[in-house]
Order: structure tokens, then sequence, then C-alpha cells
């Protein structure tokens, strides 16, 4: 666990309160099988806003609380480790747009909306099913952007997009030429394409780079919630061992199992210790966020692939059925793993950076 | 307007020790030196050292900095944990590095000083502390591994002496060490509570030592030999049947300096991979790094190392900031053990036949070195607590996983 301030220690302290008593896994199994459009239930997202999380990052001025990068990761850990359904993970990198991006006007119209939660706001990058931020064809002639965008995540409820195009990253708001087809998938949460046809859009500043630093902010927040998925999907499984009698022993006390279970511990304290490291580089605003994110996703990406395959392979049986959690851990681990660049794309684009 | 007299009050208190410890620095250390390791720290035989290196390690010796949080009155530097830290930050800046060190130092020391008596104290830790004695480790038998306690070595009972009888292996620089701290059976009846920790003189009659030569091609291992020596009883620590605790403590110490920052500098080190690769390999049309796969394996090694630099940080920051010990120190062996050896490894294959020379002609000093670090850290894995040793811990005492019944 990283050092925290006194606020930050809070900050955790409450949200992993709030997630363990009013929002255990059940409550998003209850939400999945009632099958709500949104892929979230809209008064817990009101909470959340309530706590103050829609507004983590946006600064006090603008009606947030301005606690930064690491402050959001301590929450989307938290949320990960029960599965919350929540569109805050999206929101905040949409949040990280206008904030490096936006102009004072589009930084007054957007930011306080979305601190109070009334705006879900997420960003549209793909068009296609991997991360690849450099092959953009969505382009935009006098204000009215065109194209299509794959898998945008809360892509069902959002009513502000970031959309990256030839020319750089807009903001498209409203329904105006915005048509939405949702897209079922594996984790049961919002994934739609979304088809813009001359929508109004209104243009970020900001560098050429800006597209780029977002995805990292994007990323480095994924890996927050992955942190907590693999901590929770590692704890649920230890605990399952320890419960389990096969042969007239327990689980637990095989030295096979023993061994696997210290290899995922290990690799989970690098994870937590890559995660927190680029959590921490954004915040101090280091000139290697882009080789810190890379670190983090990589790594989260195949720790949480290890021991959430693992989660299943230790249940046995159980870990195979619907009723038990390790399916849910599984399927949305794995979109974790593949949102915002899965674990070869961040090897290649670390190696890119190091000159290899 | 602050006078000058005003700042110096404000500033910090450790300003002033820093200013005293670059004077001292400045004024003792021979510059010839710069860069140049402690050759006791080394596992290799001590060279002879240069008189440079005599003066250095005397002059340290007397001001007990070599060891500068040990008490004074045990000829050690009386320093807190942070003017330790401003000494070892002001010698670094000097290129210089401690000239004391080794065993003595990193787990003897520490553990006498928490177990010895007075006058066990007063005379085994001053020649310590000016790195004037070498001590060698008496715990693995040919029968004892990991399976310590199992050990077999027996110290009988004479009155004011014990008569040892038995074998030890894997002994670290025996052939060059002056005594060896052993744990020994006193009690044949009991596992652990039957075990003494004793202080055996290596020149004493009935102590032999063979070297054990390595697959590097190095022998810093020997096995050791007691046939009838005697041991004075006030060369026992602790009480009698009371050495396992003992020599589970000084473990600790040896874990703590195994697997401890200290070592992170030599981790990370040296030519990048990446470089190294592109030099031995050669570069791809777009200019990386030729073989893919090896360049993919380079980068997960190069991830690898880098989130356990982050790992170091982050428990040193959670150590100082009182959140207790962190569950992360734990994985620190495995972790440096599987990134030593893996850097070693890739070294290797990126060299290809030129990775591989063993001695002589057609091969340059560090590709030869490679090879015999190459072997020798194989070793990494194996000592001091086997990486299986290591996954048994981290399973029972902090996953609470169970004994198998």
């Amino acid at each position: 666990m990283a050092v925290l301030t006194e606020e930050q220690t809070m900050l955790r302290d409450l949200a992993r309160e709030w997630v363990d008593n009013e929002a255990p896994v059940t409550a998003w199994r209850k939400t999945r099988n009632a099958g709500v459009p949104a892929g979230y239930d809209a008064e817990v997202w009101k909470t959340q806003a309530e706590m103050g999380w829609a507004g983590v990052l946006i600064p006090e001025e603008h009606g947030g609380v301005g606690m930064g990068y690491l402050s959001l990761g301590l929450v989307l850990e938290q949320m990960g480790r029960n599965l919350v359904a929540s569109p805050l993970a999206a929101t905040a990198a949409a949040t990280s747009a206008i904030l490096l991006g936006g102009s004072d006007a589009q930084k007054a119209e957007w930011l306080p909306r979305i601190a109070s939660g009334e705006v879900v706001a997420t960003v549209a990058f793909d068009e296609g099913p991997n991360f690849a931020p450099g092959r953009v064809a969505t382009s935009v002639t006098d204000g009215k952007l065109t194209g299509t965008k794959a898998f945008v995540a809360e892509g069902d409820s959002a009513q502000l997009f970031i959309v990256s195009a030839t020319d750089g990253v807009y903001l498209v708001s409203g329904d105006t030429g915005v048509t939405r087809s949702t897209r079922a998938m594996a984790d049961a949460r919002s994934h739609a394409a979304i088809t813009f046809a001359a929508a109004p859009a209104d243009k970020l500043a900001g560098d050429p780079d800006l597209a780029t630093k977002v995805a990292d902010r994007a990323a480095v927040a994924t890996a927050a919630e992955m942190l907590g998925l693999a901590e929770a999907a590692f704890a649920i499984t230890n605990d399952y061992l320890k419960t389990r009698v096969q042969f007239g022993q327990l689980l637990s006390s095989f030295q096979a199992l023993q061994h696997r279970m210290a290899k995922m511990f290990t690799e989970l304290e690098l994870m937590r210790s890559a995660v927190e490291g680029a959590l921490e580089a954004i915040d101090s605003g280091r000139s290697d966020v882009d080789q810190a994110a890379s670190l983090a996703k990589a790594i989260a990406g195949d720790v949480a692939k290890l021991v959430s395959r693992e989660m299943v392979q230790l249940h046995g049986g159980i870990g195979m059925t619907d009723e038990h959690d390790a399916g849910l851990f599984l399927k949305r681990s794995a979109m974790l793993e593949t949102m915002w660049g899965n674990a070869a794309y961040h090897r290649e684009r670390f190696a890119r950076l190091n000159g290899y | 307007m602050a006078t000058l007299a005003d700042r110096d009050t404000r500033s910090d208190p450790l300003d002033a020790f820093r200013q005293e410890a670059r004077d001292w620095i400045a004024a003792n250390f021979p510059p010839a030196l710069k860069g140049v390791d402690n050759t006791m720290s080394a596992v290799e035989g001590p060279s002879d050292p240069s008189p440079d290196e005599e003066a250095w390690r005397k002059a340290m010796g007397d001001k007990g900095w070599g060891v500068p949080t040990w008490p004074k009155q045990y000829g050690g530097g009386g320093l807190s944990r942070a003017e330790a830290r401003v000494l070892g930050e002001e010698l670094a800046r000097a290129g210089a590095t401690n000239p004391i060190g080794g065993m003595g130092v990193m787990m003897f020391g520490p553990t006498m000083l928490e177990y010895g008596t007075e006058e066990q104290k007063l005379e085994h830790i001053p020649p310590i502390a000016r790195g004037e004695i070498r001590w060698c480790q008496g715990y693995s038998e040919p029968g004892a591994g990991s399976d310590l306690a199992s050990l077999q070595t027996f110290a009988e009972d004479k009155g004011d002496h014990y008569l040892v009888n038995g074998q030890k292996t894997w002994t670290s620089g025996g052939q060059w060490a002056d005594k060896c701290f052993a744990i020994v059976r006193t009690d044949k009846t009991k596992k652990h509570e039957g075990i003494t920790f004793v202080l055996i003189d290596m020149k004493d009659p009935g102590v032999e030592v063979k070297p054990i030569r390595l697959i590097s091609g190095q022998s810093p291992f020997c096995e050791t030999f007691f046939t009838d020596v005697k041991v004075p009883k006030s060369d026992r620590v602790g009480a009698e049947g009371e050495g396992w605790t003992i020599g589970k403590r000084l473990l600790q110490h040896e874990r703590s300096s195994l697997s401890g920052g200290g070592s992170a500098s030599r981790l990370f080190g040296g030519v990048p991979l990446g470089k190294l690769a592109k030099e031995y390999r050669g570069e791809d049309a777009a200019g990386r790094v030729g073989d893919a796969d090896l360049r993919m394996r380079i980068v997960r090694h190069e991830m690898d190392s880098r989130a356990f630099a982050l790992t170091l940080r982050r428990a040193a920051l959670e150590a100082k900031s009182n959140q207790g010990p962190s569950a992360a120190t734990s994985i620190m062996k495995n972790v440096g053990a599987r990134i030593t050896q893996e850097r070693a490894e890739l070294t290797l294959e990126i060299r290809g036949m030129q990775g591989l020379g063993w001695e002589g002609e057609g091969f340059a000093e560090d590709e030869i070195a490679a090879t015999r670090g190459w072997l020798f850290g194989k070793a990494v894995s194996i000592y001091g607590g086997s990486s299986e040793i290591q996954n048994n811990v981290i399973a029972k005492r902090i996953l609470g996983m169970l004994d198998h019944q």
C-alpha cells in the first residue's frame, strides 16, 4: 500500500466500507440478472457521486475534490474488489481529457456536471477490436464529426463522448447524429458501438499527444481496478482452499497448491508496486508517465489473467458454475485485460519507448 | 532580513553531520579506491589488499563508521539510522565503498549484540567493527539443508568445555575464515530444543576445511570437519538448547542482507540488455533488436526489474511511515533471485557462443566474468533459504495455509 495522506486514507477506508457493505458481488449479480440497459444501477451511481468519487480528479473550483489519480485509483481498486458496476472509470478517463485539453469554457461547462454525477462521460477512441490509437478514420468537417467507434465502455448511457479524429480530440455531447448499437459481451457490462453521422463536435486543445495522454491515464485507472479484482479473486481462492477437503486433507495443506498461491501473492505485490507507481507518476507530473503506464498495464494484464484463471481452476467444478463468483471475476478480468491495450501491446510499446 | 546564524539554526540537524562526514571522507578516503569494491564482502578469496585499502579500512575501523549504527563501546559508530543513511549517501557521493563487511557485519554481529554476554560482546564485536576478522557460518550439513534442524554435529558436555564432532557443508569462505559461528546438537532426544549456538576457532586442532569446487569453477564454499574440537563454554552464546532461536534470528539478518535494497544498484546497474542485444545481435530494418522473441523476453525482464525496484522503494517508504513491516518484504528474496538469474540467462543468450567463454584467448574479461556469474548465480535461489522454502514461508505465515496432517 502506497504511503497515503490522512485524506487519502479516509477516502480509501470509506470506499472500502461502502463497497463491502453496500455493493457486494451479489449486488452486481442482481443488476446483471435484471438486465439493466445502462449496465449499472443509476441510484448507486448517484450515491457514488454524492461521496465525491465522480469529482475526485476535478478541482474544487469546478465542483470536485481535486485529489488526483492515486486517490481515484484507491476508489477504483475497492470497486474492482467487488466487481461494482459503475461508469466511474470511463467518466474519469473522459475527465482527464477535459482537464488536459479543455478550454476554460469547456471546463466550466462540463466539469461541474460530471462532478455532480449528472453527466456520465466516456472515451471513444478505438475503431476496431484492439486498442490501436493510431488507426483513426473518424474525421471532422465544419464542426461535424463522422465515423464509427467500436466497443465504447458505458456507450449505452454516456451523454458526453471524448472522440479521437484524424486531426485531434473532440467533445461530442447529446444525441444529434449519434447512434448507439449495444454489444452484449461476456462481462455483461455496457459496451456499444457508436456511429457518429455529422455529430456536432467541439475540439479540445492540448498538445498533439493529447490522445496518448488520455489513453495512458485510462490504462492506469483500468490497472487500478484490475488490482482490486485480482486481490479479491486471490483472497476468495485462498479462503476456499482452507475449507475444501479432498483425500482427507484440506486443499490448503497441499504444497503444490501452496506454491502456486505463494507465486500469485508474489506477483500481486509486484503488480501493486507497478500500479501505484504509475498513479504517483501521473500525480507528480513525471515525464515518463508513458513508460509507467505501459509497465502498470502490462503487469496488471499478466497478473490479473493468472489470478482469475487460477481462481476457476483451483475451485474445480464449482468454479465452472454461473452460481459461483469465479466466472464473474474471470469475465470481467478478460475485459479489463483487453481494454486500453493488452499486455502484449504495452510490452511492445515499452520496448519502443526504451529504444529496443 | 535573516542572518546567516538564523539560517543555521533552522537548517536540518543532519546538515551538520553531513558536513562532518563529507570533510572526514575527503580527508581519509584514498581517491585511488574510487569505485573499487569491498574485498571483504566478495565470495572469492581475499586478494592482498593494497596499502590504500589497508589505510582506508583502518581509518573507517578506527572511526567505527564501517558499522555505523553499532554502539560505540564495542567499536561501532553509535550513529542514528538517519545519520547512517547520510553517511551512506556521502560515501556514495565520493565513490567510496565501505571497506568493512562480510558475515561478521551482516549476520553474526547483530545477533551477538542481541544475545551475547557483555564479555562476549567486548571480545568479539570490536574486531568485526575494525574489519580485522572473518567469520563463517556453520549451519548446513550433508543431511540438513532446508531441513536445518535435522543437524547431527554433536557437542558433548565435558564440564568446562564441549567436545565437538561432525561435519558442516556449504561453509562460505570457510578456508579464509578465522572463526565460525555454528549450531550444534547438545541433546539427541529433542529436535529444535536440542540445538546450541557456539563459536569455534577455525585454527583449533581438529578443524579441517576442504573447498568444494563449483560448476562456475570457483570454490567459495567448503566442507568443514570437526574431530574432537574443544570449545570452551564461554564460547557458547545463550543457554544450552537455545541455539535454534538464536540461529533463526541470525537467518533473519541473513535474509534481509540477501534481499535488501543494498543489492539493488548491482541488480539494475550495467549495460541495458536491449543495448547489449543490439550490439551482439544487430538490428532489424525498423531499428529494433533483431530477434523479436528475444526482444520481448528482454522487455519482460526489464519490466519485472522495474516492478521489483518499485517494490523495494514501496517497502522502504512503508516501513518509514510506521505502517509496520510491509508484506512485500517476504517476496524480496525470490524475486531478487529470479531477476538476477534471468538477467544472467539473457546475457548469455544475447552473446551466443561468445557468452560461454571460460578463459583465455578470444574472450573479453567481462564476457568470462558473465559466464562464471551465470553459473554461480544458480546458487542464489538455493542458499539462505531456497525459493521453495521462501514459498512455504509465504504460504504458511502470510496466507495462513496449513501444515499437511
